[in-house]
């Protein structure tokens, strides 16, 4: 691991945030659309072979924020339907985020019902 | 009454009188704010991949995973303890592009529910912003499979893939 690949990580995954920063600041969209937007993009993006080569050069810098969310959704769907035909199209895309939906269900439920809201001052 | 009016809207009109002459400071310092913080995450999500996958001997998928859970894991608890907003209005998109502003975004919502019950409140709550994310992500993705199965079937490739 070098300086170099760390940096390269930094300025992508930076990159990525600041687009989600001006949608927020020049645009109407609220941060919840911004965050279907940035899934959507990235899966279409995935699918168009665009994003693959930003997480060879960004690595986590591309995988991290929410469109490599919907990288991993297309690239299961893909390599699914490679190996098992149509039916992959709907196993795959989950499969390959299997983990990361689980765990947000799983410990975000736990969370929210051990921990009360703080008021808001 | 109506004086009072007539002040204020004075004073809108003076506020985006002065607006136009102060190009988004605000913003450049927002956008700053979230380029730094969002790539200082990702930069410590790649750190700790690459620990974990020469440490323990894993793939690079295998301790992605793993750092990917962490964040999420590590997004919510600081969400329970209430101290993700103060990062969020500090860091905005810098914390809420990466996936640890998905998975805060359960556990916010999800809080706020308690009293409508464990299950029927929480639980479906947690789904409030999740619930579009997730629906349009796995809806492209299944739209995405279809499409490359027909173009595997026509042998048809992107040119520039």
């Amino acid at each position: 691991m070098e300086w170099m690949e760390i940096l390269k990580v930094f300025l992508v995954g930076g990159i990525i945030c600041l687009i989600g920063q001006l949608l927020i600041d020049y645009t109407k969209l609220t941060p919840a659309r911004i965050l279907v937007i940035f899934v959507t993009a990235g899966a279409v993006l995935t699918a168009l072979g665009l994003y693959e080569p930003l997480v060879t050069f960004g690595k986590s810098g591309a995988t991290v924020p929410l469109p490599g969310f919907g990288y991993n959704l297309a690239k299961g769907a893909m390599n699914a339907v490679q190996t098992d035909g149509l039916m992959g199209a709907l196993t795959g895309g989950i499969k390959e985020t299997a983990a990361g939906i689980t765990a947000a269900i799983f410990f975000g439920y736990l969370i929210a019902l051990i921990f009360d809201p703080k008021p808001k001052s | 009454m109506k004086k009072s009016k007539n002040e204020k809207d004075a004073k809108k009109r003076y506020e985006e009188y002065v607006s136009r002459f102060t190009p988004g400071s605000r913003s450049v310092s927002n956008g700053i704010k979230a380029f730094v913080v969002g790539g200082a995450l990702c930069s410590a999500a790649f750190v700790v991949q690459n620990f974990i996958q020469q440490n323990f001997g894993l793939e690079s998928k295998e301790a992605g995973t793993i750092v990917t859970v962490g964040l999420i894991f590590a997004a919510q608890l600081l969400t329970g303890l209430g101290l993700y907003a103060p990062l969020a209005k500090f860091a905005g998109a810098g914390v809420i592009v990466p996936i640890t502003g998905f998975a805060n975004s359960m556990v916010a919502t999800a809080m706020e529910f308690k009293s409508e019950g464990p299950v029927l409140g929480v639980g479906s709550k947690l789904f409030q912003l999740a619930g579009p994310v997730i629906v349009c992500g796995i809806s492209v993705s299944v739209i995405v499979g279809l499409i490359y199965y027909v173009m595997g079937i026509f042998d048809f490739k992107l040119p520039w893939v």
